[in-house]
């Protein structure tokens, strides 16, 4: 087993490494919906595996970190309202660990419906709720416009996360030993 | 070295390049988040008009950053137009005046001098802290970024997952055309060509491989941390950290000073918007 410390250094990498390759994944893997601002992005199935195997710190830090970099090198400046709904996005998921337990290797039809309700209303807090209400309140943008990027948001995100990370997450499931696996001789 | 990290930095020789990387990120994060706040139109150009002085004197070349600039109005633009469908009225709800300038009152798409001008507001918001942003982008070295993060307060451990981010970003990348090229050359069509769900299935053969080592690699580098002890010690020194100057504590504190002025002007407005509708 992994003792304390050698799991806050994983943490670290983790969200490191996982930043990197949302920031990649953003920069290259995102199709444009036609609503501006708004694209299907394959990061967010990514940060649901993300979160399912180092839990919601580093899932949290890296899509901050991700989307922020991304956001300034596209955009000139971070819109720090929907990094940061990004960001609390990812905890959310994150918190999916428990319940999931990927690393014991088994991840059943129940486990994968319950995690995809999870993360549309996940997803449907963050995109319909947080981000546009940040909109208006800092940045004091039209209710109508805000309200459909996030409605946009919400669908392109949560199908990302049902399609993309549904898939990642049962192969990654299978790349692990089963819990109780092995039996002892008699 | 990484040092063509995200877009082009390069030792300009200039002072921007010695102030302290702390110093610029402190200065483009309190300018950023007051210009967040204000609606102010001649504080969004002041702003607007010290960066691009500031970007003058940055010697940075217009052709380098000529595509990202391009890129960036196209999406303001994007954006305002939306605005104007989504809400023509907006501007006369805010300043509370109405003055024709095409169209009727009765009809959904007229425009009024009050929309134009809170659209030229949203314009300078997405805008001015561009060149702030180049300029931050181009003269830090990305390895002293993190020590700057760690300098203004930030955990050393986030500060790390920064600079790993900014480490690996272009080694990802790399992984990411070899997979891609790869894949493409087995028949895998990921171009504007195909149609939606092709481009995703395209997008997925991709990604298998790239997260696959990617998240072998996060084992790699985390067994090697934990060789040399990372996170023993409460503290951790960096080698790219540069002490202040005389010259940072002049930089903060003419960006104080500009801070000082806008929150000054919220007083002065009586909100974040400045009316030049009510006089």
């Amino acid at each position: 087993m992994q003792n304390k410390q050698s799991s806050s250094i994983r943490t670290v990498v983790a969200t490191g490494i996982g930043a990197a390759v949302i920031f990649v994944l953003m920069k290259f893997v995102a199709i444009p919906t036609g609503v501006p601002n708004t694209q299907f992005n394959v990061a967010e199935g990514f940060l649901a595996l993300l979160g399912a195997i180092f839990g919601p710190v580093a899932a949290g830090l890296a899509v901050f970190i991700g989307h922020a970099l991304n956001d300034f090198v596209t955009y000139g400046s971070p819109w720090w309202t929907w990094v940061v709904v990004d960001g609390l996005i990812g905890v959310a998921f994150g918190f999916a660990k428990n319940r999931l337990k990927i690393e014991d290797g088994v991840l059943g039809v129940g486990k994968l419906v319950w995690f995809n309700l999870y993360q549309i209303v996940v997803n449907f807090i963050g995109w319909v709720l947080l981000a546009p209400m940040g909109d208006i309140i800092i940045y004091h943008e039209p209710n109508t416009k805000v309200f459909l990027q996030g409605i946009v948001t919400w669908l392109v995100n949560s199908a990302s996360v049902a399609i993309i990370g549904t898939i990642l997450l049962v192969l990654y499931a299978r790349t692990r030993t089963q819990r109780g696996s092995l039996k002892k001789e008699r | 070295m990484n040092n063509q990290l995200l877009i082009g930095y390069d030792d300009r020789h200039t002072f921007l390049n010695r102030l302290s990387g702390s110093t610029k990120l402190l200065c483009f994060v309190g300018l950023s988040i007051i210009g967040m706040m204000t609606y102010d139109t001649r504080y969004l150009i002041g702003i607007m008009i010290f960066s691009l002085i500031v970007f003058h004197f940055s010697k940075i070349k217009y052709r380098d950053v000529k595509f990202v600039v391009n890129v960036i109005i196209g999406f303001s633009v994007l954006n305002l137009v939306m605005v104007y469908v989504f809400a023509p009225h907006y501007g006369v709800s805010i300043y509370g005046t109405e003055h024709l300038l095409l169209g009727s009152a009765n009809h959904y798409f007229n425009l009024t001098t009050e929309q134009l001008f809170y659209e030229f507001n949203l314009l300078l918001k997405y805008t001015f802290a561009v060149p702030l942003a180049l300029i931050f982008l181009m003269t830090t070295n990305p390895s002293e970024f993190a020590a700057s993060l760690n300098k203004i307060g930030i955990s050393y451990r986030v500060s790390y997952s920064v600079a790993i981010a900014l480490r690996y970003i272009p080694d990802v990348q790399n992984d990411y055309r070899t997979i891609s090229l790869a894949q493409q050359a087995r028949g895998f069509e990921m171009s504007k060509k195909a149609n939606f769900m092709t481009r995703i299935r395209g997008g997925v053969q991709i990604l298998l491989p790239l997260i696959f080592s990617s998240l072998d690699r996060i084992e790699v580098i985390s067994q090697a941390m934990e060789l040399r002890r990372f996170g023993k010690g409460k503290k951790r020194t960096w080698y790219m950290a540069q002490k202040f100057q005389r010259n940072d504590y002049l930089a903060l504190a003419i960006v104080a000073l500009l801070i000082i002025i806008g929150i000054a002007l919220f007083k002065v407005n009586g909100g974040r918007f400045w009316n030049p509708f009510k006089i």
